[in-house]
C-alpha cells in the first residue's frame, strides 16, 4: 500500500513550515533513515527521514513551497511496482493560509486551528492596531515578535557595550527558540554566552556583573526553569538596592517565554507573572504585540532596575506593524487602550491579549462595544488607565492565563474595588486559566485555559445581558 | 596549624604540609618537599605585623562591642560575630590590590573593616539608624560600598558565591585586571549553586578565588557531621580548580596562600580554592549557646592558636616591639570602637520617609 510522507512539525507549537528542499527525486529508491527532504521554519531547520523502505513514487509539494501545513502530505512512497497515484489524491487538501494578519508575511504566523484540540488562542484580529502610539513619519515593517526582540537586544547592545546577553543556547544553537538569531555573529561570543543548564549559578553570576554596573540579559529557556534561579532574582537582584540604601543597583533583564505553549505539561506551562509582580524592587513586563516587546524590551535593557521580562512561545510567530528606528520605546509601566469602547472594559496582557480581542470582535456583532487595554507592564501596574476606561464603562473583565489565586486579575480587581468601586455598575469579573496543573491531553489543555467564549459570557454577564 | 588538630595527632604539620604539596603555582621553591613549621612560615616585616595585629585587633573589638550593644539591645535581629577567624580576611586584604572586589556571607563586619570601611557606618548599621551604611535598611548582614568594592553581605548561605563568580565575571568582561574573592563558609561549601559557580569560573577562567572559611560549624552542625569530603580544597577538584588548605589562624600563612590564589586569578588562569581552616570562639550568631563543642576546645583554642595573640608574640619577640607600643596601639582601637559605638547609639533612626526610598532607581 502507498504510504504518504507527512509534513513533519518541529515543535509542539509549529503548524506549518517551508519545504526547503527535496534530497530524494520521484523514482529513487529509500530505506527507513534515509534523509529525503529538509524543512525549515524560522525558528529552525530540520531534516526529514524517510521511515519506510521503497521508491520516493510522487513528490506532492514542490521544494520551496511556503507554509505547508503539519500533517500535510508531502509525497508518497510505494513498493517496488506498486501504484502510487490512489495515494496522495484525496489527502493532499491544500494547506488554507493563514488568517490576514496586518502585514502578513512568510512567517509562522497564526495558523487556522482554532477549531482544532490543540490549545491555541485566536489568531491576531484585524482590528489590532497598535499605530497611534507609533512616532509620526516611521517607518513601519511586519516583523514577528521573535524578531522584534532580536532586533531590541541587537540595537541596544549596538548602542551600550556593557549589554550583554547569556544562557543557554543563546549563542552557537542561535537560541532555543531562536530569538538570539544572529547576535554570536555580530556580536562574539563575549558578549553572547552559552552558559551551562544552571540557572541558579548562571542567574547569580549575572547578578552579580550587574551590581558592577554591566547590562546583563539573561535567558531562561523558559520561565519555569527559572525556579530554579529565582532566589537570586529575588533575593538578591531585586532586593540589594534597598538593603544597600540605594548604593547597588541592579541592571539586569531576566527574559524568556512564559506560560503555557502547547502539550508541554505542567512543569512547562506555569506563567509566572503574578509571583514575580509580587516583589518590590522588581519590574515585571509582560507583552503581547511585536512593536511592544521591542519598545519594552529597549526600555528594560536602559532601565537600571531587575526586569523580568515575560515572552510568550506562542506568540513569536505572530507578525505585527512595528515602527523601525533605534530610539523607538515604549515606556515601563504605560498601558495602552487598544480599541476603544463604551459598554465594558476588558482588560488584559501578554497571551491574554488574544483572548480579549478576539473576544471585542465576537461582542461587537452583538452590540456591545468593548474597550480593550494592554497592560504591558504587571508591575508597576497602571491602574489609572484601566480606572479611566472604568469610568467610561463602568464594567471590567480581567483575563489572564494564569491561575486564579492571588493572580494579576485578582489584583487588578482590588485595585478598581480600592480606587472606583463607585464607578462600576457590575462586579469585576475575571478570566484565568483553571486552577489545576497544566494537563498534557489535548482536550484537557484547552480546557485548562481561558478561552473567547468565556471572556464574551463574563462581558455579557458584567454588562446584564443574556 | 590549629584546625586540623582536631582531626590529627600531629597538627602542627598537616595544613602547610598539604598546602605545600598543592601548591603548583607557589612561588619560588624552597618550601618543596619541605614540612613548614612556624619557624619556615614567609615572614613579615615589622610593619608588616603591626599592621596585621591592628586591623585584627580592631576586628576583635568591634566584634566584642557589638557583642555588649546586642546584650543592652542596641542591636537587633541577627548578629554573627567574626571572633576568632580575623587571620583570614587581613591576611587575604594584605595581599589584594585596589579596585579587587570583597563578597561574603552573613559574617561580614570583618570583611567590612579590612575593606576599609568606616566603623561608625557598620556600627550604626547595626543598631539600625540613619548614619548606617545602608541607612538603618540592612543591618547586620547587609551592608555594601562601591566606594571600598565591598559587595556584601549576604544572608542566604551560599547565594554570594555565584554572586562573586559574577564579579570576576565583570574583571573577565571589562579585562580590568581585578580580582573578586567570594568567601563562604564550611556550610555554604555543600550549596549546590557554589559547583554551578565552580564550573562556569573554570570554564571561562574568570578571576576570583573562593575563600572557604572552615571554621569547623555550619550554625551547630560540625562539618564532619555535614560533609562527604572534609577537604574543601579538593572541592574544586572535579572541574580541574587548585586548591589549598591553609592555616587560617597565622596571618602568615593566610597572605602567602592568598598571593598565589589571586596571582593565578589575576594572570587568566582562572578560579583558585582556599580553605582556611580557622574557628569562631562565639556562637553561630548571639542567640547561639553554643552547646555543640566543648568549652574546652574553645578554650584550646584561643589560648593556643589565636591569631592576634601569635603576632602579638612575634611582635615582642622577634621585633622587640614594647608593651607601651602594644597598648597604645590597643587604646587607639578602642578609641575608634568607643566613638563608633556612641555614635551608633546616639546617631537617629532612619526618617519614616525612607521606607519607600531605594526600591528602584530612577530610570534616567
Amino acid at each position: 500500500m502507498p504510504i504518504e510522507i507527512l509534513m513533519p512539525a518541529l515543535s509542539p507549537t509549529m503548524e506549518q513550515g517551508k519545504l526547503a528542499k527535496w534530497l530524494k527525486a520521484e523514482g529513487d529508491r529509500v530505506k527507513a533513515g534515509d534523509i529525503i527532504a529538509e524543512i525549515e521554519t524560522d525558528k529552525a531547520t530540520m531534516e526529514v527521514e524517510a521511515i519506510d523502505e521503497g521508491i520516493l513514487a510522487k513528490i506532492l509539494i514542490a521544494e520551496g513551497a511556503e507554509n505547508v501545513a503539519v500533517n500535510t502530505p508531502i509525497g508518497v512512497i510505494t513498493a517496488e511496482g506498486e501504484d502510487a497515484s490512489a495515494a496522495g489524491k484525496p489527502a493532499a487538501k491544500p494547506a488554507e493560509p493563514p488568517p490576514a494578519v496586518a502585514g502578513e508575511g512568510p512567517k509562522e504566523a497564526a495558523a487556522p486551528k482554532a477549531e482544532s484540540a490543540v490549545a491555541n488562542p485566536p489568531a491576531t484580529p484585524k482590528s489590532y492596531d497598535a499605530s497611534s502610539e507609533f512616532p509620526a513619519g516611521a517607518e513601519i515593517v511586519t516583523m514577528t515578535v521573535r524578531e522584534a526582540l532580536r532586533d531590541a537586544m541587537a540595537e541596544e547592545m549596538r548602542r551600550d557595550g556593557d549589554v550583554f546577553v547569556m544562557g543557554e543556547e543563546v549563542a552557537e544553537y542561535q537560541g532555543a527558540y531562536k530569538v538570539t538569531q544572529g547576535l554570536l555573529q555580530e556580536f562574539g561570543p563575549k558578549r553572547v554566552i552559552d552558559t551551562p543548564i544552571t540557572e541558579h549559578g548562571f542567574a547569580g553570576i549575572g547578578v552579580g556583573a550587574a551590581l558592577t554596573g554591566l547590562k546583563p540579559i539573561v535567558e531562561f529557556m523558559t520561565f519555569n526553569f527559572a525556579m530554579q534561579a529565582i532566589d537570586q532574582i529575588i533575593n538578591s537582584a531585586a532586593k540589594t538596592l534597598y538593603m544597600s540604601g540605594g548604593q547597588m543597583g541592579c541592571p539586569i533583564v531576566f527574559r524568556g517565554p512564559n506560560g503555557a505553549a502547547a502539550r508541554v505539561g505542567a512543569q512547562h506551562s506555569h506563567d509566572y507573572a503574578a509571583w514575580y509582580s509580587n516583589v518590590p524592587g522588581l519590574k515585571v513586563v509582560m507583552p503581547y504585540s511585536a512593536s511592544d516587546a521591542k519598545g519594552l524590551l529597549k526600555s528594560a535593557i536602559r532601565d537600571p532596575n531587575p526586569i523580568i521580562f515575560l515572552e510568550n512561545e506562542i506568540l513569536y510567530g505572530r507578525s505585527f506593524d512595528v515602527p523601525k528606528g533605534d530610539d523607538i520605546l515604549v515606556p515601563i509601566g504605560k498601558a495602552k487602550v487598544v480599541r476603544p469602547g463604551t459598554d465594558v472594559t476588558i482588560v488584559s496582557f501578554g497571551i491574554g491579549m488574544t483572548y480579549a480581542l478576539a473576544a471585542a470582535e465576537a461582542l461587537a456583532k452583538e452590540g456591545i462595544e468593548a474597550e480593550v487595554i494592554d497592560l504591558r507592564t504587571i508591575r508597576p501596574m497602571d491602574i489609572e488607565t484601566v480606572i479611566a476606561s472604568i469610568q467610561k464603562t463602568h464594567r471590567c473583565v480581567a483575563v489572564e492565563e494564569g491561575f486564579p489565586q492571588s493572580g494579576v486579575t485578582a489584583e487588578i480587581g482590588m485595585k478598581i474595588m480600592e480606587a472606583a468601586f463607585d464607578w462600576l455598575d457590575a462586579p469585576v469579573a475575571r478570566v484565568t486559566g483553571k486552577d489545576v496543573p497544566m494537563p498534557y491531553a489535548a482536550n484537557l489543555e484547552k480546557l485548562a485555559l481561558p478561552n473567547v467564549g468565556e471572556v464574551v459570557a463574563a462581558a455579557k454577564a458584567v454588562c446584564y445581558r443574556a | 596549624m590549629a584546625v586540623a588538630a582536631r582531626k590529627t595527632k600531629a597538627p602542627a604539620t598537616k595544613a602547610a604540609a598539604k598546602a605545600t604539596g598543592k601548591s603548583g603555582s607557589a612561588k619560588g621553591g624552597a618550601d618543596k618537599g619541605a614540612v613548614k613549621t612556624l619557624s619556615n612560615m614567609p615572614n613579615f616585616s615589622k610593619a608588616e605585623e603591626l599592621h596585621a595585629y591592628r586591623e585584627m585587633l580592631l576586628i576583635r573589638r568591634f566584634e566584642e562591642k557589638a557583642g555588649q550593644m546586642y546584650g543592652m539591645g542596641l542591636i537587633g535581629g541577627f548578629c554573627h560575630l567574626y571572633i576568632g577567624q580575623e587571620a583570614v580576611v587581613i591576611g587575604m586584604q594584605m595581599a589584594s590590590k585596589e579596585g579587587d572586589q570583597t563578597i561574603t556571607g552573613y559574617r561580614d563586619h570583618g570583611h567590612m573593616l579590612a575593606c576599609g570601611m568606616e566603623s561608625r557606618g557598620v556600627m550604626a548599621e547595626l543598631t539600625g539608624r540613619q548614619g548606617g551604611y545602608s541607612r538603618g535598611k540592612g543591618g547586620s548582614m547587609h551592608m555594601f560600598s562601591r566606594e571600598k568594592n565591598f559587595y556584601g553581605g549576604h544572608g542566604i548561605v551560599g547565594a554570594q558565591v555565584s554572586l562573586g563568580a559574577g564579579l570576576g565575571f565583570a574583571n573577565w568582561y571589562r579585562e580590568d585586571g581585578r580580582v573578586s574573592m567570594a568567601y563562604f563558609g564550611d556550610g555554604a561549601a555543600n550549596q549546590g549553586q557554589v559547583y554551578e559557580s565552580f564550573n562556569m569560573a573554570q570554564l571561562w577562567k574568570l578571576p576570583v578565588v573562593f575563600v572557604i572559611e572552615n571554621n569547623r560549624y555550619a550554625m551547630g552542625t560540625s562539618v564532619s557531621r555535614a560533609s562527604a569530603q572534609t577537604d574543601f580544597s579538593r572541592r574544586g577538584v572535579s572541574f580541574g580548580i587548585p586548591g589549598e588548605q591553609v592555616d587560617g589562624m597565622d596571618v602568615r600563612a593566610v597572605r602567602a596562600a592568598a598571593e598565589r590564589a589571586i596571582e593565578h586569578a589575576r594572570t587568566g588562569k582562572g578560579p583558585y580554592i582556599l580553605e582556611m581552616q580557622t574557628y569562631r570562639y562565639r556562637g553561630h550568631s548571639m542567640s547561639d549557646p553554643a552547646k555543640y563543642r566543648s568549652k574546652d576546645e574553645v578554650q584550646r583554642m584561643r589560648e593556643e592558636h589565636d591569631p592576634i595573640e601569635q603576632v602579638r608574640g612575634r611582635l615582642t619577640r622577634e621585633h622587640k616591639v614594647g608593651e607601651d607600643e602594644l597598648k597604645a596601639i590597643d587604646a587607639k582601637v578602642r578609641e575608634i570602637v568607643n566613638d563608633a559605638a556612641e555614635f551608633a547609639t546616639h546617631d537617629p533612626e532612619p526618617d519614616v520617609s525612607e521606607l519607600f526610598t531605594d526600591i528602584l532607581l530612577e530610570t534616567a
